[in-house]
């Protein structure tokens, strides 16, 4: 029988990650016991959190240096987590601390690794379900080889809940820390401070190219479109998503939005972001874009091509209208409920 | 101070093409996979398009593409590929189709890169897409730079900036819409690179012309890479149904549009 390692990176003020909570309770649905492994500056934080789900073991590393995400010394402590706690399954949360490193670790354990698992099934023996080609092709798979590294995506289960069992006993595993020849000096916003990318917002709002295109008047309007743009996010605490077409223009020389880089692409070469409903405004609705749509549950799109590919069973409703308009309007609503 | 940049990356079917999965004698394919159009990965694209904007920043760099693939398939790619930028092609000759396991791949890219001719470890940086568009595991650059013994490695890149000194920074993508700021004492390093900053080059024909002197010798020199499924028991491979009831709406005033979204995206 299979046995599972949570294994987590602690967050900055000692936490666990809500991403591995989730990854909790896509390894519990595998129905074997479950130890858990965080590593970071501090863990007994994190390893307090974790009392009431049914946990029989923690084990950490921690202290200084492996308070930086840092693939070298998150590496080792991984590593020494998974060894010491002798499991055969290795759950983790794929955030980007352990996105980094969880490849390399399976490579030092001599095991698989399979990332982007949605889901964990239990058939008589772990299965993983994940996606091939940018979200088109979706496949369960199992593995015999052993350690089986297993990253499961954020936002894809629902976060474990305390069930009310014993704290579990925590036990320090001692790693020694390799040199760092990296060092992490922060964290930086990529524009100008306006904050447009909410993982955890209920809408995704897409604008498309077309906002910056000539508009009835035969000319564009780049400055009122980043005015609705802005005011409609504010209002809504919506996540701002994007084309490829127009944060590329960024490196075209043509005028984009301040608060628009590569960071909010969505799709073939973007992200794939997951919230209950999307808004799509000024884009045509093409299939490398609407691969990133592949989580979004509920679609709405408003272009002024009644053909577009939003409208070929790609969206629930397409609105066709003019984006500047349809926006102003909505911002004017929103204004007036508070 | 010059860095030697090795590139890895392959072809995927082009993102507008229509992808349906079948069984083969070799475990799940696509259909007509031999006929589909390719384009080198848009993640390896960024990854090279970078490697060539740090190679012509710093003298002396030069940037190699380490592709495994279909030597046919490669030659069609690199056709378009080769008027981009500058580069020196290294062909392994095997399938890069999402369904290969990814530590088979990493093991033949690890030895080909131990076998480049003239690796000085000191300056080699190993970049990448972070991800595919076929498998999308982002877990083979990262296994190659193990097996190389790599101790730094950096994932979901948008800028390298290089110091005089040879260090450089490094940005990463995180949560929220951020980047970690790094900064690594010099090569060697493993970068996996997001979209990076820089637009697709134009077409060079002098770069074009360059370029297509090394890479068809490197296609007819290109090793045998035999790579499977691996240990993967495929249970079921299937495109799920996308197909949705779209309403589209006409002649709807936008205030009238704007009182529907809102209802909509109000409700819980």
């Amino acid at each position: 029988m299979d046995t599972i390692l949570l294994l987590t990176h602690a967050e900055a003020d000692g936490s666990v990650p809500k991403a591995a909570l989730e990854a909790l309770s896509a390894a519990r649905t595998l129905g074997a016991p479950v130890t858990a492994g965080v590593f970071g500056g501090t863990a007994e934080k994190a390893a307090a959190s974790l009392a009431g789900h049914g946990i029989q073991k923690v084990l950490t590393v921690s202290g200084p240096a492996f308070a930086e995400p840092r693939y070298a010394t998150d590496a080792a402590a991984a590593t020494g987590l998974a060894k010491a706690s002798g499991a055969t399954l290795v759950v983790c949360p794929a955030t980007s601390r352990m996105a980094r490193v969880m490849a390399g670790v399976a490579q030092r354990l001599g095991g698989r690794i399979d990332t982007h698992v949605t889901q964990l099934v239990n058939e008589g023996g772990p299965a993983a379900i994940r996606w091939y080609y940018r979200q088109r092709i979706e496949a369960k798979l199992r593995r015999k080889e052993r350690p089986w590294v297993l990253l499961v995506d954020p936002g894809a289960t629902a976060a474990a809940q305390p069930e009310g069992s014993d704290a579990p006993p925590v036990e320090a595993v001692a790693v020694a820390a390799p040199e760092a020849r990296t060092t992490v000096s922060g964290v930086r916003a990529p524009s100008s401070g306006e904050q447009t990318i909410r993982p955890d917002a209920k809408l995704l709002f897409v604008a498309g190219a077309g906002w910056t295109k000539k508009q009835p008047d035969g000319k564009p309007h780049p400055d009122r479109a980043e005015a609705l743009i802005l005011a409609f996010l504010r209002a809504s605490k919506a996540s701002l998503g994007s084309s490829k077409s127009l944060v590329d223009q960024a490196g075209e020389g043509q005028k984009v939005f301040e608060f628009m880089s590569h960071l909010n692409q969505v799709g073939q070469t973007g992200a794939t972001p997951r919230h209950p409903k999307g808004l799509s405004t000024c884009c045509h609705g093409e299939e490398p874009h609407v691969v990133g749509w592949r989580f979004i549950r509920e679609r709405r799109a408003v272009n002024t091509d009644a053909n577009c590919g939003w409208a070929r069973g790609k969206a629930d409703v397409v609105y066709v209208a003019d984006a500047f308009a349809v926006m102003e309007k909505v911002n004017a609503i929103l204004a007036a409920k508070g | 101070m010059s860095f030697q940049i090795v590139v890895l990356g392959s072809v995927v079917p082009d993102p507008l093409q229509t992808l349906e999965p079948v069984a083969t004698p070799q475990g799940p394919g696509l259909k007509n996979e031999q006929m589909l159009p390719n384009v080198l990965d848009p993640w390896a694209g960024h990854a090279l398009y970078e490697a060539a904007n740090l190679a012509a920043k710093t003298p002396g760099s030069k940037v190699t593409l380490l592709a495994l693939g279909p030597k046919a398939k490669l030659q069609q790619v690199m056709m378009a590929v080769a008027q981009k930028v500058p580069f020196e092609l290294v062909a392994l000759d095997g399938p890069a189709g999402g369904f290969t396991d990814a530590h088979e791949v990493s093991a033949k890219l690890a030895d080909a890169v131990k076998a480049l001719p003239g690796l000085d470890r000191s300056k080699l940086l190993l970049f990448g897409g972070w991800e595919s568009a076929s498998r999308g595991a982002g877990v083979t650059l990262a296994m190659v730079g193990e097996r190389l013994e790599i101790p730094d490695q950096f994932q979901g890149v948008d800028q390298i900036a290089p110091k005089p000194d040879g260090s450089f920074e490094v940005l990463e993508r995180v949560e929220g819409g951020k980047h970690q700021v790094s900064v690594c004492k010099g090569a060697p390093a493993v970068l996996g690179w997001a979209t990076g900053n820089l637009p697709e080059p134009k077409n060079n024909p002098q770069v074009g012309m360059a370029n297509m002197r090394l890479v068809m010798p490197a296609l007819q020199k290109a090793v045998p890479a035999a790579v499977s499924t691996g240990g993967v028991e495929f249970v079921s491979v299937q495109v799920p149904k996308a197909q949705r009831e779209t309403r589209i709406v006409k002649d709807m005033s936008p205030e009238d549009v704007a009182k529907e979204i809102v209802a909509w995206i109000s409700q819980d």
